[in-house]
């Protein structure tokens, strides 16, 4: 059961992390100067063509050679943040497009400032196409932590494992590791589409 | 921390390098023209009359879409034959992909066909074809060319998930990367180069991508 909370308290150590810097990302992607966007897209574009478990095992054996002494956990932390801010940053710079220039052109016929504009007027609206697809992104998230199993992290899947090493009830161990996984996700879905429900009132307009 | 570059043992082997990815493309392939065999139905069965049908199918496609890829690929590779299923480890991965690619491509099936305008199946009904005909001459192809984008994406993530056959020891990219890494101890080198042939290879998928979806015009 330990494995479980692990499991938990990662996925939500790295879904904070990440969107927040995804977040960020996603801004300076859609309203940055040029070389910095050449840059987050190129971060971007590398971070989302490679495997997860590929970034994964990267990450854990190239911050050893570099002198950083991260253990399993937080080289495991790192890599999945990586990942996810990298997500965040494509579905933050979509919403964040896809809403008409013409809001910032009013935001700025009434007087306000660029970061005012961004706070007020924007971010609602882009909030409002980024929340499913963020549920969704953790519900990957908490699936692609199974993979830290690779490295050696005390998560759900490995402690399985070690069970199922000890007293070869193979079928039942994997069986209830699945249930666990499953209701994880199943409650991550049901809180988005519940999320989806209440705002859906904003739709309205526009 | 001094680490000297040293890109001969990359070009030494690159061969394995080049097979494990071929493997991985393979691999790929496989489970994608089965889950999308499997997609098709199950999209097709979820607007089927019969209740049972519809929940079986709905069933289905929620549970595997909530568990981790992972977990399927061991559960099938170490707990089935528990069950008297013993299968080898290219089967046995290909199938766990199938299974969950077929879950997702469900999804996105159901949305090309949402995407169906209903006058077109009207039509074809008016000039006397029967529903099957219907199905299988108006609503596929349209239903094919609304999927196309997210086809495309879907297939190139399950081709980024081909990379968790190395769990299993399958010799693909992950794995021989991984391998060189420990066996050489050239850490940056391997890891550069499964990523970089991994990014190029997404890279080409997106572009081949939407080459196709520029020849096949949208309905």
């Amino acid at each position: 059961m330990s494995g479980f909370f692990l499991t938990l308290w990662i996925s939500l150590a790295v879904i904070i992390a990440g969107s927040a810097l995804g977040f960020l990302l996603g801004i300076l992607l859609s309203y940055g100067a040029m070389p910095l966007r050449w840059l987050i897209r190129g971060y971007v574009d590398a971070v989302r063509g490679t495997p997860v478990l590929v970034l994964i095992l990267a990450t854990y054996y190239l911050l050893a050679i570099a002198g950083v002494n991260f253990t399993a956990i937080q080289s495991g932390l790192f890599a999945l943040s990586i990942f996810c801010s990298a997500h965040m940053a494509e579905i933050v710079r979509g919403a964040l497009q896809s809403i008409p220039r013409t809001q910032i052109e009013a935001g700025r016929s009434i007087g306000l400032t660029f970061p005012k504009i961004l706070l007020y007027v924007l971010m609602p609206q882009a909030l409002l196409q980024i929340l499913p697809v963020w549920i969704n992104t953790g519900a990957e998230l908490v699936k692609a932590s199974t993979l830290l199993s690779v490295i050696g992290v005390g998560e759900l899947l490995l402690r399985t494992q070690e069970t199922v090493g000890r007293n070869f009830m193979t079928l039942e161990f994997y069986a209830l590791c699945g249930i666990l996984f499953f209701v994880i996700n199943f409650a991550l879905e049901q809180l988005g589409k519940l999320a989806e429900r209440r705002f859906a009132f904003v739709r309205r307009g526009r | 921390m001094s680490y000297s570059f040293n890109f001969g043992v990359i070009w030494a082997n690159l061969d394995t390098f080049l097979l494990g990815l071929a493997l991985g493309l393979a691999l790929a392939f496989a489970s994608i023209a089965i889950g999308t065999v499997l997609g098709l139905v199950c999209a097709f069965a979820s607007l089927a009359k019969g209740r049972l049908l519809r929940t079986v199918v709905a069933a289905y496609v929620t549970f595997v879409r909530n568990l981790p890829l992972l977990v399927i690929v061991l559960f099938a590779y170490f707990a089935l034959p528990r069950l008297g299923l013993r299968l080898g480890k290219n089967e046995s991965f290909i199938a766990s992909l199938s299974l969950y690619a077929g879950a997702y491509l469900t999804e996105v099936f159901r949305a090309g066909l949402a995407g169906v305008p209903r006058g077109v199946i009207d039509a074809g009904l008016a000039i006397g074809l029967t529903r099957a005909r219907v199905s299988l001459y108006v609503v596929l192809p349209i239903m094919l060319r609304n999927s196309l984008p997210a086809l495309g994406t879907t297939f190139i993530s399950l081709f980024k998930d081909t990379s968790l056959a190395a769990t299993i020891a399958v010799q693909e990219l992950t794995f021989v990367a991984r391998k060189i890494n420990v066996e050489t101890f050239r850490v940056a080198e391997a890891w550069l180069a499964a990523s970089f042939l991994y990014i190029s290879t997404c890279l080409l998928l997106a572009a081949g991508l939407r080459r196709l979806e520029r020849r096949f015009p949208k309905f």
